[in-house]
């Protein structure tokens, strides 16, 4: 696997950044880590960012604009990253890649939006119905999810977010609260492949392993496996975690795609090498 | 707490407790290093000088 260059673009060296330099070295990988936060460059003029000849970049940046801005600066270069600024952008934005996925025929939560404190009562009774969960149009690990039972629950929450200076909080993205059997799925896909997924079990409806949920191997179905594909293809990504429930009426529905995903909970339950998986779709993509 | 680079640069001081940390020799900036006196610290590089600032955490996010 020699004579590939990797770019590895990173602001702090997690467990899986760790992973991916130590793994591409074993592999004869020349990998070339770039601090993202110490950068500075002309935009379509490479020379000041110090970076050389690269065949391919992986960005792997915990900051979303880190990660999106400096996809962007790479891109302006020519340079290949995966994931591409596209789907960075479109996977961060929760509305956005609920939009892709149901136009491309990928089973959601049902999801329902407004743009004002006021008019957020009035989706109730319009289709939806308690409980509901709101959530912020921008994060993960679970952060700022609010479980609505009744209409209590939701002038606290609308009232909180009134106060809020960002204007994100007046845009409310509300979806049924799905009644998952303890747990989720995540499932990962690297270029047209489901390598490996794992079920997160929790008591908490939250069941993001960041807030405690318990990681388990998971089976991959064929239904499973096409569905995370197509959910793939529908953001334009080439390594994702992708997070299905299981409805209990629906079948699998994709709830959210993350296309900087963390993943050393996975390989700790499930011995999966997914950082050779990736490298070996990096070098081939390098190779076309 | 900055280091020159050197024979000594890879021991350094907590910049929360005073306390001497090792940091790896083939450190990169933005590695962790967890320090005994429970502060997570971050490498910091700035030319040849190596240095160590508590992990502020990231505020916008990607998870599992």
């Amino acid at each position: 696997m020699g004579g590939v260059r990797l770019l590895l673009l990173y602001d702090i060296l997690r467990w899986e950044e760790k992973s991916f330099i130590d793994t591409a070295r074993k592999l004869g990988v020349d990998i070339i880590p770039l601090h993202v936060p110490t950068v500075f460059g002309k935009v379509g003029d490479k020379s000041l960012t110090g970076v050389g000849e690269v065949d391919v970049a992986l960005q792997r940046s915990v900051s979303f604009y880190n990660s999106l801005e400096s996809t962007i600066l790479m891109e302006s270069y020519g340079i290949n990253v995966m994931n591409k600024s596209y789907t960075i952008m479109t996977c961060q934005d929760k509305l956005w890649t609920t939009s892709l996925l149901v136009r491309n025929g990928v089973p959601t939560p049902d999801t329902y939006v407004t743009f004002n404190h006021d008019t957020v009562y009035r989706i109730v009774g319009n289709g939806l119905r308690y409980p509901f969960v709101v959530k912020p149009i921008h994060g993960s690990w679970g952060k700022l999810l609010a479980l609505v039972d009744d209409e209590e629950d939701l002038r606290t929450v609308v009232e909180h977010r009134s106060f809020m200076h960002n204007p994100m909080y007046s845009v409310y993205y509300v979806q049924e609260l799905v009644r998952k059997p303890g747990r989720d799925i995540r499932v990962f896909t690297v270029g047209e492949e489901v390598p490996v997924a794992i079920y997160r079990y929790s008591d908490h409806w939250i069941t993001n392993t960041a807030r405690g949920g318990k990681a388990v191997p998971a089976q991959i179905d064929p239904e499973l496996e096409d569905l995370a594909l197509r959910a793939a293809k529908a953001v334009g990504g080439d390594f994702l975690g992708i997070d299905v429930f299981e409805h209990p009426e629906k079948g699998y529905v994709v709830d959210e795609v993350n296309a900087v995903t963390e993943f050393r909970n996975t390989v700790a339950v499930t011995g999966y090498d997914l950082t050779r998986k990736v490298l070996e779709h990096l070098i081939s993509v390098a190779r076309e | 707490m900055k280091t020159q680079v050197g024979v000594q640069a890879m021991m350094a001081k907590c910049p929360v407790c005073g306390g001497e940390v090792n940091v790896p020799d083939d450190a990169l900036p933005g590695e962790l290093v967890e320090h005994e006196c429970g502060i997570t610290l971050e490498v910091v590089v700035d030319g040849d000088l190596v240095g160590l600032k508590p992990l502020e955490g990231v505020r916008e996010d990607w998870g599992e």
